[in-house]
């Protein structure tokens, strides 16, 4: 049966928060090189997921640190972790202690900062990425909620949300009717369930983006499915 | 999940008549659609991971970067040894908690429970348990899956992390799920299990995040040797039928309250509390200059 709004509403106090954590391995996990879950792992998992979204190793990465992350870095080897990550380190590689070191033999520079104005978690990074070529750049948001979890909340100027826990879609295409629903129908006809959805647009019929998070494995294929629909730009599959 | 709060775990594992273990096993599988024996091989690995935590804590050098910690579990085993110490086998269980959080100080392989912070509380209590009680591997892992739909819970309806809602979030959480985890192996039911919850919950409210220098050593170390006392202490008191009069789902809200209500200087900013004492700002100013 299907409840109906008002008794949704209805329902005892607890039912109405958000899930922030989904699964037993987000209490108990993740395996980890201390000190902190939320100033290390999660921070290693937040630079690990800039690393795959922008695709390559990076030439240069800023790095601006807010609230408890500003003020504690250091001590948690919280830059150490996020420099780690845009290595593709896991939260356990036994190398993350030493990224900075593994970051000048990749060639990576850095620049580690606190950042100014506002920030939505007690735990926030902004991080930008730049290639050698100068021609590509990644800017994005995240927060680190505890345990290790995550959630990355804003890329390249588009409020969205995911958590990395689950193989992800992140779409750019342009603001016009329908094409939310080409890209979902093209799931169905794989059978791949969405968990979870966000999007949003710069301006209407402009550029947009959305993000999907989908149970189960992701078929490689489906990428290229969605790559020739018209209206859309770029689509990357993460999947860490 | 087909649970909210602790009511309702403790419920669905009645109607199943499945021990809290068995239940969040079956939840799990259900949640991310793995078979039952990956994800059992996984918090197998886990729970390995632990033992390899705790060994490496009273057998190898656990000073960490800073200098300022590191082998507090090895003199409290030296101490022991010859039998008088004041808690008797409980000391065990700090001993081990204190080794778990040395190596995550000192940058060593650790599993978070829920956190970094308040990782060696399970270990600790687990592990010296079942040398104790000659409990096998399976039911151990079993009971980390029964801590973990515990945590579940808290930090759903809470929080988990210290610069959310303080110290009682992490430490406090840790020794929630590991009282209400011992009992559930132990034989304890459902209900007895989220008693223990609630009644360690209420010895940790209130306690700030402050880290001195903003590291995870003063006092968090100690905090976990403290907190494997303290969970030993709800189990035992739950399975002798002590029940927590406010009831551990309303015990988890007072958490969120009091988290929210807590100055950012005493969530994890090292702005507050130990950190700011006369003390703590030398060795933070000391820590600069090195």
């Amino acid at each position: 049966m299907i409840a109906s709004f008002r008794q949704m509403c209805n329902r005892r106090n607890g039912e109405n928060k958000t899930v922030r954590f989904k699964d037993v391995f987000s209490i108990i996990g993740p395996a980890m090189v201390g000190p902190s879950s939320s100033h290390t792992a999660g921070a290693a998992r937040i630079g690990r997921t800039a690393r795959h979204l922008f695709g390559e190793c990076p030439s240069h990465a800023e790095i601006l640190m807010f609230g408890s992350f500003a003020a504690t870095y250091k001590g948690h080897g919280t830059d150490t972790a996020i420099v780690g990550g845009l290595l593709d380190m896991e939260t356990d590689d036994p190398g993350l202690p030493d990224a900075f070191a593994h970051a000048d033999t990749a060639g990576m520079e850095t620049i580690i900062r606190p950042g100014t104005g506002l920030y939505p978690h007690p735990n926030t990074v902004e991080i930008a990425l730049t290639n050698a070529a100068g021609d590509r750049t990644l800017n994005m948001l995240g927060t680190s909620i505890g345990g290790g979890n995550i959630e990355i909340v804003r890329i390249n100027g588009y409020n969205l949300k995911l958590t990395a826990l689950y193989p992800t879609l992140i779409i750019r295409h342009s603001d016009e009717p329908g094409v939310i629903a080409v890209v979902t129908r093209l799931l169905v006809d794989n059978r791949i369930n969405i968990g979870h959805m966000s999007v949003d647009r710069k301006n209407r019929r402009g550029e947009a983006m959305m993000v999907l998070e989908c149970d189960g494995k992701m078929n490689p294929a489906v990428v290229q499915q969605i790559e020739v629909i018209p209206e859309v730009q770029e689509v990357t599959l993460l999947s860490l | 999940m087909n649970f909210r709060t602790l009511k309702q775990l403790a419920e669905l594992a009645e109607t199943r008549n499945l021990r809290l273990g068995q239940l969040m096993l079956e939840e799990q599988c259900h949640e991310s659609g793995e078979d039952k024996d990956a994800v059992f091989d996984q918090m197998r690995e886990y729970y390995g991971i632990m033992k390899s935590a705790v060994h490496q804590g009273l057998h190898t050098d656990t000073t960490s970067k800073s200098g300022l910690t590191g082998g507090d579990a090895r003199k409290l085993m030296a101490y022991r040894a010859d039998g008088q110490s004041l808690l008797g086998h409980a000391s065990l269980s700090m001993s081990y908690a204190l080794a778990v959080s040395e190596v995550n100080a000192s940058m060593g392989r650790i599993i978070a429970t829920p956190t970094a912070g308040s990782c060696g509380i399970i270990p600790g209590v687990f592990i010296s348990s079942q040398e104790r009680f000659g409990w096998t591997d399976e039911q151990m892992v079993y009971g980390l899956f029964a801590s973990g739909a515990i945590g579940y819970v808290i930090a759903n309806s809470s929080f988990i992390s210290g610069a959310e809602g303080g110290c009682q979030a992490e430490v406090g959480s840790a020794i929630g799920m590991a009282a209400g985890a011992l009992v559930d192996i132990r034989g304890g039911s459902p209900s007895q299990s989220i008693h223990a919850v609630g009644l360690a919950l209420k010895n940790t409210l209130g306690l700030i995040c402050d880290p001195v220098a903003g590291l995870v050593e003063i006092p968090c170390i100690v905090r976990n040797g403290f907190g494997a006392i303290t969970a030993l202490g709800a189990a035992d008191m739950a399975l002798a039928g002590v029940r927590s009069i406010i009831p551990s789902d309303e015990v988890v809200q007072v958490m969120l309250e009091v988290g929210s209500a807590m100055p950012e200087s005493l969530r994890e900013t090292a702005g507050g509390g130990l950190a700011q004492t006369p003390t703590g700002r030398k060795i933070t100013r000391d820590l600069q200059h090195k």
